[in-house]
């Protein structure tokens, strides 16, 4: 069976599931339970300065459904913890006393001169933490004061605040990225340039999950008001794949470790972020909806991909797509495919005929006993139909073999690779004369 | 148990009111809120969706679930209701699993249909609760319009004209309006006064006045109504019940299986409703489950549905048949009925098997009865109607009969099935083609 234990910047954890920086860690009693749930490591809930700050006395989250009210996504406006500093600290040492295996990681966020950060470092060291998290990301409340994400977006804070950690701590400090930036590359440089040992991202999406229509207030809505939040949970993932991968693929930075964050909720995100190299990943929307237990399935699907895929360790897996994480110039045009319809697993809804034939390219035909057929003279091969059909893989994209004709183009299929830089109708192309 | 539960004999109270009250509840109760999110969330949204071609009334059904899953059960019921008034009753009645739910892709993807029945009576009840009629009637024309019968076609018919501003008169030879709706269905079916309440809140349009106990042929004629009237609609129904043909069928406790139905329809106390302890239903439709399912229901010990063909050629659906297993009625198949035995009263029904082409094989058997109910079929009433065709009223696709000026529809007309919803249909669609006469 495969090793799932993982050593994240020189901290160890018996799997790569940390629970984040948020609620479900934001007391020693939920982190006994989410260590005896079998969560690898923790990251424990911001620690700022005392007085502690206070949180609104109404909702704190916000939720958009899905069918039969799954949840895809959710928003918080809660700040950081709002418990005395020196509780926490006695209850992260506590804590790490008695489960010295699991990866006990602080998330601080203090405001933005040297000192407070010395300070709190100090404090954080003495509890036996293995590691910081520095809360660059928090995109409300915590950022109207001049910390979190008001850090996060400005690349010269980040550098210089982690300078200052690295600096005062001899922990192993992360950097915990905001997404609400136009290029994610600058912060992660910025942290890599202060010297961090890793970063982690993404935090929460700037969002209001949605407006009450009576109220006409956005939600979550408290006396009539309402203030953006931190959005999460499965709707966050694609722009969390995203960004780590625009990291790992990018030379300058593309070695420093990520700790992937942002929708994780079953083992197969978990081992997307992997693949996209993260070392180990983070969750919470998860186990808020779902509680702690969550972390077992987690744990057996990886496993069981890992011996499927004979890989010995989550080492094995991590970085394994981020070659194939390419710009759009860099595609095969030759890659010629064409839309099937397995005409057996077909429940003939037509949904693929409304979406193609409203929005696309007319490349579906329907019969009067509705049989949907693909035109393969229109089909581009868009893939419209293969996501609007609720069956899977009844379509599916398959690739016209070299030296067939492609009856929309009237071109012979190429079995050779070429890409728009090459492309005569590129003005800047750069053909091979 | 009561001290009559087990006695011979065709009488009352063979259960106690808790019994009786359990067993006539409403067999598919309606859906919560949140059951009908959650219902309505399984719906693709079909492209030219099969449903809507097997609905008879072509309700777009993908439109008013998406409605409903979007918080607007009122925008849902108006959907319903622009093609069927009857919505609410044919939630209730229609043999769904053979109509729009059959036809569903989820049916064919994994068995389980989207439940567009309950659904549909769930968007309806909700409208209809509100005591809101959401149709407005046109301005007057004054044509004047005589619908003969107030059942499912009829009151379709009626309303479909009213909305369109003519004056129509309902001439129902009942004391109360609903045809089978309010006669001929079993009660667990429509509980509540519902048919009643029904016929009440579609005549909110305006513009239709009942006269009820007047029926064609003894207090009225066609060439009167015709005289009268600039159009007249047919719906009388079938009248007529086919009867067996054998010695012994006039015996004490041989009865039809619609009066049955009818008089407990319409009884105050189910527990002064006398029964047979050992019943022999028939006969293998709708009509038939429904007697069959009801004499149980009463308290019968020994409830047998008797029908001359195979199972697959039953007209109860399926799942109808299933009904009636799950409630104790026995179901034997390719027998006839050759003799009924008794003194005064019934006391055996003699039977023969039958091939599927029902040649004898010789093999019978008999089944003790106290009470037999008999549902193999029913058929056209009256004198002076238009020309017939196959035993019913001959009409064009759009209702229209060999009389001038007269249309027909429902179980009367040569058309589509017996069905409640089939009756909407031709009922809509006759008014249809009588406005574009009248307003040519």
């Amino acid at each position: 069976m495969a090793n799932l234990a993982t050593d994240f910047v020189g901290i160890k954890s018996p799997n790569p599931f940390w629970l984040a920086s948020a609620p479900p860690t934001d007391k020693e009693y939920n982190v006994r339970r989410a260590f005896e749930a079998g969560w690898g490591g923790v990251v424990w809930k911001t620690l700022g300065l005392d007085p502690h700050i206070v949180n609104v006395n109404g909702p704190r989250y916000g939720a958009v459904w899905g069918p039969d009210r799954r949840l895809l996504g959710m928003n918080n406006i809660e700040l950081i913890t709002d418990r005395p500093l020196e509780t926490n600290l006695e209850e992260i040492k506590a804590v790490k006393r008695d489960y010295p295996d699991r990866a006990m990681i602080v998330s601080l966020m203090v405001p933005c001169e040297e000192e407070p950060w010395a300070w709190i470092l100090k404090k954080v060291e003495e509890t036996g933490a293995d590691g910081v998290e520095l809360n660059f990301g928090c995109p409300h409340g915590m950022s109207e004061r001049g910390m979190g994400s008001a850090v996060g977006q400005v690349p010269e804070y980040i550098e210089m605040v982690t300078r200052w950690c690295k600096a005062n701590t001899r922990m192993p400090v992360i950097v915990k990225l905001t997404p609400n930036v136009a290029d994610i590359r600058k912060p992660a440089a910025a942290a890599h340039a202060g010297g961090a040992d890793a970063v982690s991202l993404i935090n929460t999406v700037n969002s209001i999950t949605g407006v009450d229509l009576d109220l006409f207030a956005p939600e979550p809505t408290i006396d009539g008001k309402g203030a953006h939040g931190g959005y999460c949970g499965p709707a966050v993932k694609p722009i969390a794949l995203n960004m780590v991968a625009e990291i790992k693929r990018t030379a300058e930075i593309g070695r420093l470790p990520v700790s992937g964050i942002g929708g994780v909720t079953t083992w197969r995100d978990a081992a997307e972020f992997l693949a996209l190299g993260a070392g180990n990943v983070q969750v919470c929307t998860a186990a808020m909806t779902y509680g702690f237990k969550v972390v077992e399935e987690m744990i057996s699907g990886l496993s069981q991909y890992l011996d499927e895929k004979e890989m010995d360790s989550v080492r094995d897996l991590v970085g394994r797509a981020v070659p194939n994480v390419v710009d759009w110039q860099d595609l095969n045009l030759n890659y010629v495919t064409k839309a099937r319809i397995d005409q057996d697993a077909c429940i003939k809804c037509g949904r693929c005929f409304a979406a193609c034939e409203d929005t696309s390219h007319q490349a579906i035909t329907m019969s009067p006993d509705r049989v949907f057929e693909v035109n393969d003279a229109e089909c581009v091969a868009c893939n419209l139909c293969v996501n609007v059909c609720p069956v899977e893989d009844c379509i599916t994209m398959v690739r016209l073999p070299a030296g067939e004709t492609d009856p929309r183009t009237g071109a012979v299929v190429r079995d050779d690779y070429a890409n728009w830089t090459t492309h005569p109708n590129n003005p800047a192309a750069k053909a091979a004369e | 148990m009561k001290p009559n539960a087990l006695a011979e004999g065709v009488r009352p109270g063979r259960l106690d009111p808790s019994s009786l009250a359990e067993g006539f509840c409403d067999v598919h109760p309606p859906l919560t809120p949140h059951e009908a999110a959650v219902a309505a969330d399984r719906c693709y949204f079909c492209h030219d969706a099969p449903c809507i071609a097997a609905c008879p009334t072509e309700i777009d059904i993908p439109l008013f679930i998406r409605q409903i899953a979007t918080g607007t059960p009122e925008a849902a019921a108006k959907t319903i209701f622009e093609q069927n008034i009857l919505g609410g009753m044919c939630a209730r009645v229609c043999p769904v699993e053979t109509l729009c739910e059959q036809a569903c892709v989820r049916e064919t993807a994994e068995h389980e249909p989207v439940e567009i029945g309950r659904l549909q009576r769930y968007a309806t009840d909700t409208l209809m609760a509100a005591d809101v009629h959401p149709f407005e009637r046109a301005a007057a024309t004054g044509k004047r319009i005589a619908v003969v019968g107030a059942g499912p076609a009829g009151l379709a018919c009626a309303h479909r004209l009213a909305m369109k501003g003519h004056d129509v008169v309902i001439y129902d030879a009942r004391e109360k309006p609903g045809g089978l709706n309010e006669y001929g269905i079993a009660a667990y079916k429509t509980v509540d006064g519902f048919a009643e309440r029904e016929v009440a809140w579609l005549l909110q349009i305006g513009g239709i006045r009942l006269e009820q106990g007047r029926a064609l042929g003894r207090d009225v004629t066609l060439e009167e109504l015709r005289a009268d009237h600039d159009a007249v609609f047919l719906g009388t129904g079938l009248g007529a019940v086919n009867a067996l043909g054998l010695d012994g069928e006039d015996r004490d406790g041989v009865e039809d299986a619609v009066d049955f139905i009818a008089e407990l329809r319409q009884a105050e106390d189910l527990a002064a409703l006398p029964i047979g302890r050992d019943v022999v239903v028939i006969g293998g439709g709708m009509t038939a489950v429904d007697a069959a399912v009801q004499a149980k229901l009463l308290g019968a010990l020994n409830v047998t549905m008797v029908y001359r063909r195979g199972r697959d050629r039953m007209n109860a659906s399926r799942k109808e048949q299933d009904h009636a297993t799950t409630r104790g009625v026995r179901i034997v198949t390719n027998a006839v009925p050759v003799a009924v035995h008794g003194n005064g009263a019934v006391r055996e029904v003699e039977f023969e098997f039958v091939e599927d082409d029902l040649t004898p094989t010789g093999e019978r058997f008999r089944l003790t009865a106290d009470q037999v109910f008999k549902a193999i079929g029913q058929r056209l009433d009256g004198a002076a109607l238009p020309a017939t065709e196959r035993g019913k009223i001959a009409v064009t696709d759009a209702g229209r009969t060999s009389v001038d000026g007269v249309w027909a529809g429902g179980d009367c007309a040569a058309g589509g099935d017996d069905l409640t919803v089939t009756a909407v249909a031709e009922g809509r669609d006759a008014a249809e083609d009588i406005h574009a006469a009248l307003t040519r």
